[in-house]
């Protein structure tokens, strides 16, 4: 299993692209809590159910005021049609090209497949990584750890707890 | 792996004595093909190990994947409020490949439950509070899909054949016994 950043590293900073049309970029999400997960592909078992998991689960994240970013290597086209073939409520980001560029980043690559880890970051609302955790490749890491995390936040953000509008733009 | 968060209590829907010593708890989801097949390997567990086993069943839908799991979670708590949860519970896993509205109120009308009654209950989602806080429960504990099984707590490994089932539960058997 690769490396993953661990807790107390800055998280990278990226602009990857969340629909045909659209980019998102981390800043864009500065003072909010940031759920990144990192899953090998669209379409395999093991990760639907994760990403099936995390839909279920969104309501409770969203108590937390986090946004959750599914990322993995395949294109969005790709994303677009698993998304709406499981009905995912959160976004996709392909890290298609340059390949994998910002899961070697967080250290959630894994070389000999090409796709990335099953690897789980929980980033503070100063972006700054609070929890992260790799799974074995075959393992739904399920969504507890990351509400225990959530739940271990400082709860201080901007003055209202949230960011208005997405101005923060890379 | 995870460790059942959430205490058997009263509210449950248990099978067996409370005393046994060893209790088998499944989340699952009504519409889940995996639960339907683990449906009558629970049942034979359950026959095989008797009064030593306790089955305890939580709801855990996926309603995103499986729009009938939710519905057909609320009937069986609406059943269970009349005292008849595992008749409904056992009825859908039965006819789990007709699940939908006209099965979850045929089953109402074969336990002699008001069909009006489960109609304004789906539509109030009276039962919804409930479910949601066995899902929450059980995604704290760790259950990442389903069916999952805890075993005194535990959070079971292995599969849901039966020898593995079976498995899992003698060790725990052995180790009340060698108290």
């Amino acid at each position: 299993m690769s490396k993953v950043l661990p807790a107390g590293t800055v998280a990278p900073g990226f602009t990857l692209r969340a629909t045909p049309d659209q980019n998102l970029s981390l800043s864009d999400l500065a003072g909010r809590p940031v759920v990144l997960a990192f899953y090998p592909a669209d379409w395999s078992p093991v990760c639907s159910d994760q990403m099936a998991l995390y839909n279920e689960v969104l309501p409770e994240f969203n108590k937390f005021d986090a946004e959750v970013l599914g990322i993995s290597v395949d294109g969005v086209w790709c994303h677009e049609a698993f998304a709406r073939d499981r009905r995912l409520r959160f976004p996709l980001l392909a890290d298609f090209e340059p390949k994998g560029a910002v899961a070697k980043r967080y250290g959630a690559y894994r070389e000999a497949e090409g796709v990335c880890e099953r690897a789980l970051f929980v980033i503070d609302r100063q972006g700054v990584i609070f929890w992260s955790y790799c799974s074995p490749v075959a393992v739904n890491p399920g969504a507890d750890g990351i509400l225990d995390a959530l739940e271990r936040l400082p709860k201080q953000g901007t003055s209202d707890g949230h960011i208005t509008s997405s101005s923060h733009a890379a | 792996m995870g460790t059942l968060r959430v205490p058997v209590t009263q509210h449950d829907h248990t099978k067996g004595p409370a005393n046994a010593p060893v209790t088998l708890v499944e989340y699952g989801d009504y519409e889940c093909p995996g639960c339907g097949a683990a449906y009558p390997i629970v049942n034979l567990v359950l026959r095989h190990f008797g009064p030593k086993l306790q089955f305890v069943f939580r709801h855990f839908p996926l309603t995103q994947v499986h729009p009938n799991a939710e519905p057909a979670a609320e009937s069986a708590e609406f059943a269970g409020a009349y005292g008849r949860f595992w008749q409904m519970h056992d009825g859908i896993y039965e006819n789990q490949d007709r699940l939908g509205p006209p099965l979850l109120f045929a089953l109402a009308r074969a336990l002699e439950l008001s069909e009006l009654e489960l109609r304004d209950a789906l539509e109030n989602e009276t039962y919804a509070p409930k479910i949601k806080s066995d899902f929450l429960g059980g995604v704290r504990s760790g259950v990442n899909g389903t069916p999952s099984f805890f075993v005194n707590g535990h959070q079971h490994e292995g599969s849901y054949a039966f020898e593995d089932l079976v498995a899992a539960i003698e060790q725990h058997l052995h180790a009340k016994a060698s108290l």
